[in-house]
């Protein structure tokens, strides 16, 4: 596994030491789960979701949200209503 | 008798009859936190203050406007509490105000309950023993060494400890059934869909549910009544008519047929708890009912499909915490570099762990290896439980293959505090309803729970059958002696 790759992926900032226990500990994990491959499920269809639900629909209504000024009270940084960010675009 | 012993049902009563006020109640719970809340650590927040001023103003008919008017409730800390603080026990939401209600709070809100606090949990409820969480340590009522499970393990020891008189949890995994086993109390997960997520903060969507953990089995039920229907701000909630959950409470179980699954009862397993759930399979039966040996064959891929489609989820749903709309940020020079110093430092190792599993099982080339695996199992186990529950009416195992471990002992592997959840796992991945009741005490004194499992959107017979054993016994009045010694 190539832990420097999924922590990029991740967006995870890892330690080295964190790295190497990690590493050790998902692959454990992993050993355990290949038992799944012990089961022939060629023909299975997959379950995403327990209740046989898939576009949930409803009528386009203007309905009453949360004020902005409320939206944004959680914003570690906010600026004219709008979340600021570091500059992304040179 | 000390008011915070109550448990739901009696104390509406006695609040019915003006026996009692709800500031007395409200009063008598916080004087309870206040003597043993410092050993047991059940909180992260006590909202002693509002819950005084609520209670303090309720009027006769306030009391007698709902089934929960005047009772002091706790609420699992990652269910959202407007204008209360919720942290999910993680330091990246540690100064959170949610700016809205959780569906579940709301209607708890409009039946009249008293919030008394948010209790502690494993970060994000990731975990078995709630030493997962970035704020403490809660300890087992029953024995200071040892966890009261996870992880809703704060719900659990509060309601164990008469810190509150009912709380709510959480279960993806376990999180209600296998804390309230450990802890010697009530604890059930709904059907996947009956009770809305919305304001739940979500780890694996398609396995979350919220539900009660109580001092009993009507309690339990009275506060599903509250709780459950379909809601519009979540279109995973089922549109299903609510039955009235207490109505089978005190229904014979003659002729009902129990299922028990051999694999349940695993190589390995706990001697005490083995005979504890004998003997109340044995109790079930002198009440009538009928036991049939099922075989659930695909139960022991469980917790390999499920370790594969909750942190793949999960690694996705924590995708949200990145610094700019909520929550911890870090600065850093660019986008890229705020969002992983943002991480690094909000997220506990356990969150990490699992943000990485789940990230190689979605990873490309990894996916149909893993993730679509898993689904396919995921199906396979439901279908056992589907021809399972043509022939019983309910299934009966125990809960946990063992009592509560102690702190530290699980830590160091990853794998082996996994497989705690050996026998709750599966119910949701099936999303079947689940109870786990007190049903017995190990030589050492601790707790032992008897899951009991029914059909699809069938609480009624889980809520029956558990009932019934309830009554026949008095393992639900069985409270832990917390020694002043030990405070």
């Amino acid at each position: 596994m190539n832990i420097d790759h999924l922590a990029l992926l991740a967006r995870l900032e890892l330690t080295d030491s964190e790295k190497i226990l990690f590493s050790s500990q998902v692959e454990n994990v992993i050993t355990y789960i290949d038992k799944l491959n012990e089961l022939d499920t060629g023909s299975i269809e997959p379950t995403a979701h327990i209740l046989p639900v898939s576009n949930v629909f409803r009528e386009d209504e203007l309905k009453p949200s949360l004020p902005r000024e409320i939206a944004l009270q959680n914003a570690p940084e906010e600026q004219d209503g709008l979340y600021c960010v570091p500059k992304i675009i040179e | 008798m000390e008011l915070y012993k109550l448990g739901l049902s009696e104390a509406k009563k006695a609040l019915d009859k003006g026996e009692i006020t709800p500031l007395e109640l409200t009063d008598a719970v916080l004087g309870r936190i206040e003597s043993v809340e410092g050993a047991i650590g059940a909180y992260i927040t006590i909202t002693g203050e509002q819950a005084r001023a609520r209670a303090g103003k309720m009027s006769p008919e306030d009391i007698k406007k709902g089934p929960l008017s005047g009772v002091p409730i706790a609420i699992k800390d990652n269910i959202c509490t407007a204008g209360i603080k919720t942290t999910c026990a993680s330091a990246i939401l540690k100064d959170f105000v949610p700016p809205y209600e959780s569906t579940v709070t709301r209607k708890l809100d409009e039946q009249g309950y008293i919030l008394i606090g948010k209790t502690n949990l494993d970060e994000f409820a990731m975990g078995s023993s709630t030493e997962n969480s970035s704020v403490r340590q809660t300890m087992n009522p029953w024995d200071f060494q040892r966890v009261p499970g996870g992880s809703s393990g704060g719900s659990a020891a509060a309601v164990a400890a008469d810190e509150c008189i009912a709380a709510l949890g959480s279960d993806t995994g376990g999180s209600i059934r296998q804390p309230a086993a450990f802890c010697g109390v009530v604890g059930f997960k709904p059907t996947y869909g009956r009770v809305s997520r919305y304001g739940l903060v979500a780890f694996a969507s398609s396995l979350d549910q919220i539900g009660p953990i109580t001092k009993n089995v009507r309690d339990s039920a009275i506060l599903m009544n509250c709780i459950a229907g379909h809601d519009p701000a979540d279109s995973t909630s089922a549109r299903m008519d609510v039955p009235d959950f207490t109505s089978s409470l005190g229904a014979e179980i003659k002729g009902m047929k129990v299922g028990i699954p051999k694999e349940f009862f695993v190589d390995g397993m706990d001697s005490a708890v083995r005979e504890a759930v004998e003997a109340a399979i044995n109790q079930m039966e002198s009440l009538g009912a009928e036991p049939v040996e099922i075989s659930l064959p695909h139960s022991q891929y469980a917790v390999a499909a499920y370790y594969i489609l909750a942190t793949s989820e999960a690694s996705s749903n924590l995708a949200r915490y990145d610094g700019v709309r909520y929550g911890l940020r870090v600065e850093g020079d660019d986008l890229v570099e705020m969002y992983q110093k943002t991480r690094k430092v909000g997220f506990g190792s356990e969150v990490k762990r699992r943000i990485i599993l789940g990230t190689y099982a979605l990873s490309s080339g990894y996916y149909d290896a893993y993730y679509k695996k898993a689904q396919q199992v995921r199906t396979l186990i439901r279908q056992d439980f589907e021809e399972a529950l043509k022939k019983v009416d309910v299934i009966v195992t125990p809960t946990t293959p063992a009592p509560a471990f102690r702190v530290g002992e699980k830590t160091e592997d990853p794998l082996q505090m996994y497989l705690t959840d050996i026998l709750t796992i599966s119910l949701n991945l099936a999303g079947l309803p689940g109870i786990s009741i007190p049903c017995g005490l190990t030589p050492e004194g601790l707790p032992v729970g008897l899951q009991i499992i029914g059909r699809s959107f069938d609480e009624e017979s889980v809520f029956k059958a558990a009932y019934a054993y309830e009554q026949s016994t008095e393992w639900h009045m069985k409270r832990p002696l917390i020694k002043a010694a030990q405070v």
